[in-house]
């Protein structure tokens, strides 16, 4: 081909990452002095392309096309590093202190409320903004035409880079800001008020993430998708770059730009998969990314966490009358009711199952909906392309998800806390790619519809106590293992990586084989789901499931073995009642993740435990305890 | 005497351009009780976490009763009959005491795996024996991250001594406790280690303690080997006499410019 060409596309290519550039810096830099995952990052992407769209046709028409247009642009980024200087003051400082998990969720609250508030404010169209003023034509590059804009685009990144180069290295500000990327702790024990780094760090981040929506304006009209779009790959980019790097993140950036770039000539179906692949055989590599630093957290426990009891005789008296009244539901219940109440099997099994790697385990999946959908989407299959009946995709689907889950875990309990996360999130995305890309297999967007149970279980009915059945099978298979050896050792690699390694368990392997059982159970609530609804589509391996999930979790309580149970009859209730009712839904749901973080971190069943069953050590005891273990959270293993 | 249970030779480490131990050598004979003392930066640690695999070393050998572990795992060091303490103590703080040590059965008569059994009922007699013998019988029931300190390093002993070891590797067994403990705990471990022919390799500040146990000395100044021998050999010798006075003149000297200024 025309080498000419390819240096067009390496142009583009080059604007695309300064695009991937400003957002990722202002992530990285966020999470290298706050320790926070900042999942709002896309929205502050978002609001910056919509600010730019309003003020853009406010100060035109007053100011003149050049002056309102790039006073607007700033001015855009500026508001945005407000309102993260607003989260900052109002969500984040809070939970400077709670588990990865909470500070991502809370920050995906946030995610779903700026949802909502964009649709309201702006509409649910696409809106075009103005062609940038002074920019508006083509150069010709080797007989392309090249638009000029794009280069103002290119020159935007190193121009950033180069600001922060200064800025952290020759302000005492930034000098500050490094200090704390290196160690927080210690620049606290300096007199650094840390509160005010913070929040002038959340404006830094913010301001960038505006600036790039802003600048993107021209290019992409702002539009309510824009948030979710991006993130997953200012993720990558940022992961890859190693968490805290700006240096890094820019590398990255034009290494996934440039892969985006030229990928989409070669093998146009692996664009959406490209990143993704790349950040995971990065951090088989290189763990910790290009140019990051190894975490030290050795233990990953929750605020709270308690030995595990048998169950006493009143609790045994609930189970029994619980199941028991399940079985009698049909009798009372029409075939809605039937529906809702099976739905709620699959999810009470999907939050267990989650629970069971995340609560025992310390290992906290953002991606879990991946081996939930991987089981729904293996029993489509096998009914859709190759003919088998419901009892074999059954049984057959979930092994599926299994496979995946031992493939996908063998890379994932490589690394642990945040690190996990984002590589968990990172291949259910590519499952999601797959589903939406391979349009011939898995009919894309539209996904697979006719998939019934044999007639023999069509019926209503027959199909609620199948599902019981089998969503109550599994989940008595993870209770036991829970209060068996294996669930213990989950529990000791949690509590103590380094206790764990020296009583001889191996610890990597003993993850991995609770990942993959979790996603083979997760892949029978899959399977079971996607007969009862008779279709399935990528929304059931898209992120907003995996955080569904985790929802319901945390909303029944992590450290209890009943609270995944109740979060995911209460999650799903409540959704079913209030989705039908409100425009407001995300908005609802992310305020409810905000409460729950903030003021009832140990969800329904967590609060009932400390409620009803008081014993000698709760109290003072209690408190002392979660204090010892958050200093013992950041302390090193490093030898002295 | 039979060949020695643990023989270093020639360890070397270094971090960047710090060498943190430089060619270090010794042996622990079995039975004994074996301190390796120093100021600190001594290299005391970085020696230990070699041996104890947590490090791997730039040079040099470990052996156990003859067996070469040099840059093992520790989960497989600990297979071969070596327990462990550390400076900072690291237990299974949402388990019960006696589950602590029952983990320890568990992974020793490996089963880990196990999916079906109770895990809270497996070795409990044998669990409690152990801690029966240092003294936490009484606590078993208690969740361990909520013990005062000194009886979570009891814990920790414990679990060490649950698979029977020969070696016992313990990095300032005594760090972070009140002195009263630290004697207490020091002379439990000395008097069940004696008892069971367990050897010992510890690394201790307190001169107290060690003076107290310590069979062999092995004192280390910037990774490097100044004495070994007998406690009173090791008392006695200038070169320790002057980094230890000369350790202690620093610490003087700072505390008298602090309390000018």
């Amino acid at each position: 081909m025309d080498p000419a060409f390819f240096f067009i596309q390496f142009l583009s290519g080059l604007a695309s990452a300064s695009n991937l550039f400003l957002i990722a810096c202002g992530l990285t830099i966020i999470f290298g002095v706050t320790r926070i995952v900042n999942f709002a990052h896309g929205s502050f992407y978002m609001l910056g392309a919509y600010l730019a769209y309003t003020l853009t046709a406010q100060l035109m028409p007053i100011l003149g096309d050049v002056v309102g247009f790039w006073l607007a642009i700033p001015l855009a980024a500026a508001a945005v590093g407000l309102l993260a200087v607003l989260m900052e003051l109002l969500l984040l400082r809070r939970i400077y202190h709670s588990h990865e998990l909470f500070q991502l969720l809370a920050t995906f609250g946030v995610v779903l409320i700026v949802q909502d508030l964009v649709q309201t404010v702006w509409g649910p169209e696409e809106l075009f903004g103005p062609r940038a003023p002074g920019f508006t034509s083509f150069v010709v590059i080797f007989g392309f035409r090249f638009p000029e804009y794009q280069l103002v685009l290119i020159a935007a990144g190193p121009l950033v880079l180069g600001a922060i180069w200064l800025l952290f290295n020759r302000t005492r500000w930034g000098n500050l800001v490094r200090a704390a990327t290196q160690d927080r702790e210690m620049v606290g024990a300096l007199g650094v008020n840390q509160a005010r780094l913070f929040t002038g760090v959340l404006f830094l981040g913010g301001f960038l993430a505006g600036l790039a929506g802003a600048l993107q304006l021209p290019v992409e009209p702002a539009n309510p998708f824009m948030d979710v779009n991006i993130i997953a790959e200012a993720f990558v980019v940022t992961v890859i770059g190693g968490m805290g790097n700006v240096l890094g993140a820019f590398l990255a950036a034009l290494i996934i730009a440039q892969l985006q770039a030229f990928g989409i000539l070669v093998f146009p179906q692996i664009t959406l998969v490209l990143p993704f692949l790349v950040m995971a055989l990065v951090l088989v590599v290189r763990p910790w990314g290009l140019l990051g630093k190894p975490e030290t957290t050795t233990s990953h426990g929750f605020a709270g966490d308690r030995p595990l009891r048998p169950l006493g005789r009143t609790q045994q008296l609930l189970i029994a009358g619980t199941v028991a009244i399940l079985l009698l539901l049909p009798l009372v219940l029409g075939e809605y009711g039937q529906k809702l109440a099976l739905e709620v099997f699959v999810y009470a099994l999907l939050a267990f199952s989650l629970n069971f790697i995340m609560g025992a385990g310390g290992m906290v999946s953002f991606g879990h909906a991946a081996y939930f959908g991987l089981g729904g989407y293996g029993a489509a299959l096998l009914v859709h392309h190759l003919g088998f009946g419901m009892e074999i995709a059954l049984l057959a689907a979930p092994l599926f998800a299994g496979l995946g889950a031992l493939l996908f875990g063998w890379f994932v309990v490589r690394l642990s806390g945040v690190y996990f996360a984002m590589l968990t999130l990172a291949f259910a995305q590519i499952v999601w790619s797959t589903a939406f890309q391979w349009v011939e297999l898995t009919g894309g967007d539209n996904g697979m519809i006719g998939i019934w149970p044999s007639d023999w279980a069509s019926d209503r009915t027959v199909y609620y106590y199948l599902s019981l059945l089998v969503c109550g099978a599994a989940i008595a298979f993870l209770w036991r293992a829970s209060h068996a050896p294996f669930g213990y050792t989950l529990r000791a690699g949690r509590d103590s990586t380094l206790r764990a390694d020296a009583i001889g368990i191996d610890l990597k392997r003993h993850q991995w084989l609770a990942f993959a059982l979790a996603g083979t159970c997760a892949g029978v609530a899959g399977s079971v789901f996607v007969f009862s609804k008779g279709n399935i589509d990528p929304g059931s391996l898209a992120i907003p499931t995996s955080v569904d999930a985790l929802v319901m979790v945390l909303l029944g309580g992590i450290q209890t073995l009943t609270g995944p149970l109740v979060g995911g009859a209460v999650f799903h209730l409540l959704e079913a009642q209030i989705l039908p009712l409100t425009d407001y839904w995300r908005a609802l749901l992310g305020a409810a993740i905000l409460v729950l973080v903030i003021a009832f971190p140990m969800g329904i069943a967590g609060f009932l435990r400390d409620k009803l069953l008081p014993d000698d050590d709760r109290g003072d005891d209690q408190r002392e305890a979660a204090a010892r273990g958050a200093a013992e959270k950041g302390r090193a293993e490093a030898p002295t | 005497m039979s060949e020695p249970v643990l023989q270093v030779e020639g360890l070397r480490k270094a971090f960047g351009g710090v060498i943190a131990v430089d060619t270090v050598s010794f042996e622990v004979a079995a039975g004994r009780l074996f301190a390796i003392i120093g100021p600190n930066g001594a290299g005391k640690s970085t020696c230990f976490n070699m041996v104890g695999g947590q490090l791997l070393p730039d040079a040099g050998r470990v052996q156990l009763a003859g067996q070469d572990i040099t840059g093992l795992p520790p989960r497989r060091i600990w297979r071969l009959g070596v327990g462990r303490t550390f400076q900072v103590a690291a237990t299974f703080t949402a388990m019960t005491v006696v589950e602590n040590v029952q983990m320890a059965f568990i992974s020793h008569r490996r089963r880990l795996r196990a999916l079906l059994p109770t895990a809270r009922k497996l070795y409990r007699a044998e669990a409690m024996a152990v801690l029966e013998r240092v003294g936490m019988a009484d606590q078993a029931e208690r969740q361990c991250g909520l013990l005062a300190y000194g009886d979570i390093k009891r814990v920790e002993l414990a679990i060490a001594l649950a698979h029977e070891p020969r070696l016992l590797l313990m990095d300032e067994p005594t760090a972070g406790m009140a002195p009263k403990e630290r004697i207490a705990l020091m002379a439990l471990t000395a008097d069940i280690v004696r008892e069971r022919g367990i050897s010992v390799l510890f690394t201790e500040h307190d001169m107290d303690v060690v003076f107290a146990h310590a069979d062999t000395l092995l004192v280390l100044d910037r990774g490097r080997t100044v004495a070994t021998g007998t406690p009173d050999a090791v008392r006695d010798n200038p070169e320790v006499q002057r980094i230890y006075l000369g350790g202690s003149g620093v610490e003087a000297a700072q505390r008298a410019m602090e309390a000018r200024a």
